[in-house]
């Protein structure tokens, strides 16, 4: 049965209001944060690691907590689908992951250049032939040049907030672009763990759809659109300046959302003994293997910090630059075949000799904390 | 929206362009306009941009012309030569992609029933038939099997136009066009059969060469849907550019197709449909 909610203020919700713990997969910390999300409309696709999230969300519906909410028939659609209904004014929520990411790649451009405030859960997994269902970061790869604000979760109370608090971010009105929230599958997914929720009596105000900075299609606002000239596909230097700007603006916004992610999530990164000569830099569950890793290392002698990056995009490019300024090796252990973490931290820094690719494991590997460690010694030596 | 929203702000009627100032007096805008009174008002359509003798171009503003409630409906298009027209065209709409207008409707749809519980708002689909037939076909078919109250209207041209002429699932067999340089090896997809055994209520074949057909298929399409269930209505709309023809002869192009056989004016209406159609007519007297 539906608990009976009342709207309170972000602030109040997130650090306010008096948490209590449960102890919940991933998956659970999803419907956690959306039964206090004051979602319109959940469309679902089933995919491994996904399913069992927006299967939550759908009993969610049926207790009332959302108003609207079905199956689509394939991720594009359904991402589509979810554009649509944002288009038309309500606030909606999502999740996909690995091939279904890739499936729906195409709209993830679009949805930030109609200025979209979509959240959107990517609760990831491998994308290879031969098929695969295991972990690993691979697609986050893909998503970097989007649009999209990305966030990335470290474990199940991540998750549970960076829902909640996207909403929040991608509905401001200089902001108003999509949130992909990120979380390792089946790591994070599939596993219990502590996390601290707001009372479920309570729940985010409703989304406002004149906040946006674009006509929301009802024919209720201004502009209903007519142009004599109009720039859309033309081969004119108006139609290449248009477009150009319009991109401009959409990365614009997403820079704008940087004081916004600095209020709720508390800053792009998180560091942790930041002056050490070895720097592990990290985001998603790595950050949980990295800080056991540097505790095991302490104790064998070897000191190491940590940063843990929760905002992807926009990146922390002056946190990241301040916080590797002293430091004399970076190491970056990765869920991915590709490492690009490693790689957007190098294209960052000045002294970028000193990030070491690595480690990473991929196909669904875990990561031992002993691959740290060794990077660890390897680069105090 | 009420006719009152759509106004020019005080001083600012001087700079704003004639057509729109034209849009603002004279459009159509809650006054349940039609095709008896084309000539007498600002229609939805300002120009287009579309080839000479263009018989999408031709539809789509017969179409927009028939619009039950054009002060509450919103349009879905796809890529496509219609998408070079919308911007052109005064009711919200919306381009996303090519081949998800669907998806996108379905949402868009949901979201204004769940906005606006006690007001009809329309959301009608326009694309092209590759659009509908081919890439877009399983967000078209599953809105159809959910049943989702949206009216599909399919441009056919029986070709990708708007890319240069390519052969599309709508292209009658044997014609050769780009990517079919062989001639094209199947038939001609049965749409409006698709369309009826995947659930649609309404189902309407027609063309610009009969307007006052047209206008009624599009109305009773969009009306239907409002209440019944999903409806289609397929508008033949030839294209003088890439089938190679005058452009002064697209409508002659439309009877000797349908002379041929090739080109079939149609109406289906399920018993509940035309049950309700009835109603309305008999409350309209």
């Amino acid at each position: 049965m539906m608990t009976q909610q009342v709207t309170v203020d972000p602030d109040r919700l997130f650090f306010q209001s008096e948490r209590r713990k449960l102890f919940v997969t991933g998956s659970e910390a999803v419907g956690e944060a959306i039964k206090r999300a004051n979602v319109d409309v959940g469309i679902a696709y089933p995919i491994t690691p996904q399913s069992e999230s927006m299967h939550i969300v759908g009993d969610l519906y049926a207790e009332g907590y959302l108003k609207d909410y079905f199956r689509g028939e394939n991720e594009f659609s359904v991402m589509s689908a979810v554009a649509g209904a944002s288009m038309g004014g309500v606030r909606v929520f999502t999740a996909t992951g690995g091939p279904g990411t890739l499936r729906s790649f195409e709209m993830f451009p679009t949805w930030a250049g109609a200025r979209l405030p979509i959240v959107c859960a990517f609760l990831t997994r491998g994308v290879n032939s031969p098929l695969t269902i295991q972990p690993d970061t691979i697609e986050m790869a893909y998503m970097l040049d989007t649009g999209m604000i990305m966030f990335h979760a470290e474990d199940a109370q991540d998750l549970y907030d960076m829902i909640l608090k996207a909403f929040v971010v991608a509905e401001q009105c200089d902001v108003h672009i999509p949130v992909g929230v990120f979380a390792d599958g089946f790591f994070v997914t599939h596993t219990r763990d502590e996390v601290m929720v707001a009372p479920p009596e309570m729940k985010l105000p409703a989304y406002q759809p004149y906040s946006s900075p674009v006509p929301v299609m009802d024919m209720e606002n201004v502009p209903f659109r007519q142009m004599r000239d109009p720039f859309v596909m033309k081969s004119n230097f108006i139609s290449y300046a248009a477009h150009a700007s319009w991109q401009q603006e959409v990365t614009a916004a997403a820079e704008r959302a940087r004081p916004y992610i600095q209020h709720y999530l508390g800053g792009l990164v998180e560091a942790e003994n930041p002056g050490a000569d070895i720097l592990v830099i990290a985001s998603g569950t790595a950050v949980s293997q990295s800080r056991a890793a540097i505790q095991t290392a302490a104790g064998l002698g070897f000191e190491a910090g940590l940063v843990k990056v929760k905002c992807l995009r926009p990146f922390p490019t002056e946190e990241m630059r301040a916080l590797t300024g002293q430091c004399k090796a970076i190491v970056v252990p990765e869920f991915n075949r590709v490492g690009w973490l490693a790689r957007e931290i190098r294209a960052t820094i000045e002294d970028n000799g000193k990030v070491v690719g690595g480690p990473r494991v991929f196909g669904g590997m875990t990561m031992p904390t002993d691959m740290i460690v060794d990077a660890i010694r390897r680069c105090s030596a | 929206m009420t006719r009152r929203m759509f106004k020019i702000s005080a001083g600012f009627e001087e700079v704003m362009p004639p057509e729109y100032r034209e849009l603002v007096e004279k459009g159509p805008f809650e006054k349940q306009l039609g095709v008896a009174e084309l000539g007498t008002f600002k229609e939805l359509l300002e120009e287009h941009p579309l080839c000479a003798g263009c018989g999408l171009a031709l539809s789509l503003r017969l179409t927009l012309i028939s619009l039950p409630s054009p002060e509450d409906t919103v349009i879905v298009g796809a890529t496509g030569c219609s998408s070079l027209a919308f911007p052109q065209v005064a009711v919200h709409n919306i381009h996303s992609l090519f081949g998800n207008q669907n998806a996108v409707a379905t949402g868009l749809k949901r979201a204004l029933s769940l906005r606006f519980p006690d007001r009809a708002k329309d959301v009608v689909v326009i694309a092209g038939d590759g659009a509908t037939c081919d890439i877009g076909l399983e967000s078209v078919m599953h809105s159809w099997f959910r049943g989702e109250k949206l009216t599909t209207i399919m441009l056919d041209n029986e070709a990708y136009a708007n890319t240069g002429g390519q052969e599309s699932g709508m292209s009658q067999l044997g014609t050769v066009l780009n990517m079919a340089p062989m001639g094209k090896k199947f038939k001609k997809v049965a749409f409006p059969e698709v369309a009826k055994a995947a659930g649609c209520v309404y189902v309407a074949v027609a063309a610009p060469h009969q307007p006052r057909r047209l206008e009624r298929s599009v109305r009773r399409a969009i009306l239907i849907a409002r209440e019944i269930g999903p409806t289609y209505v397929q508008l033949y709309t030839p294209c003088p550019t890439n089938y190679k023809f005058k452009p002064a002869d697209t409508l002659s192009v439309i009877r000797e197709q349908e002379k041929a056989g090739l080109f079939r004016p149609d109406e289906y209406l399920s018993p509940e449909a035309a049950a309700y159609i009835q109603q309305l007519e008999e409350a309209k007297g």
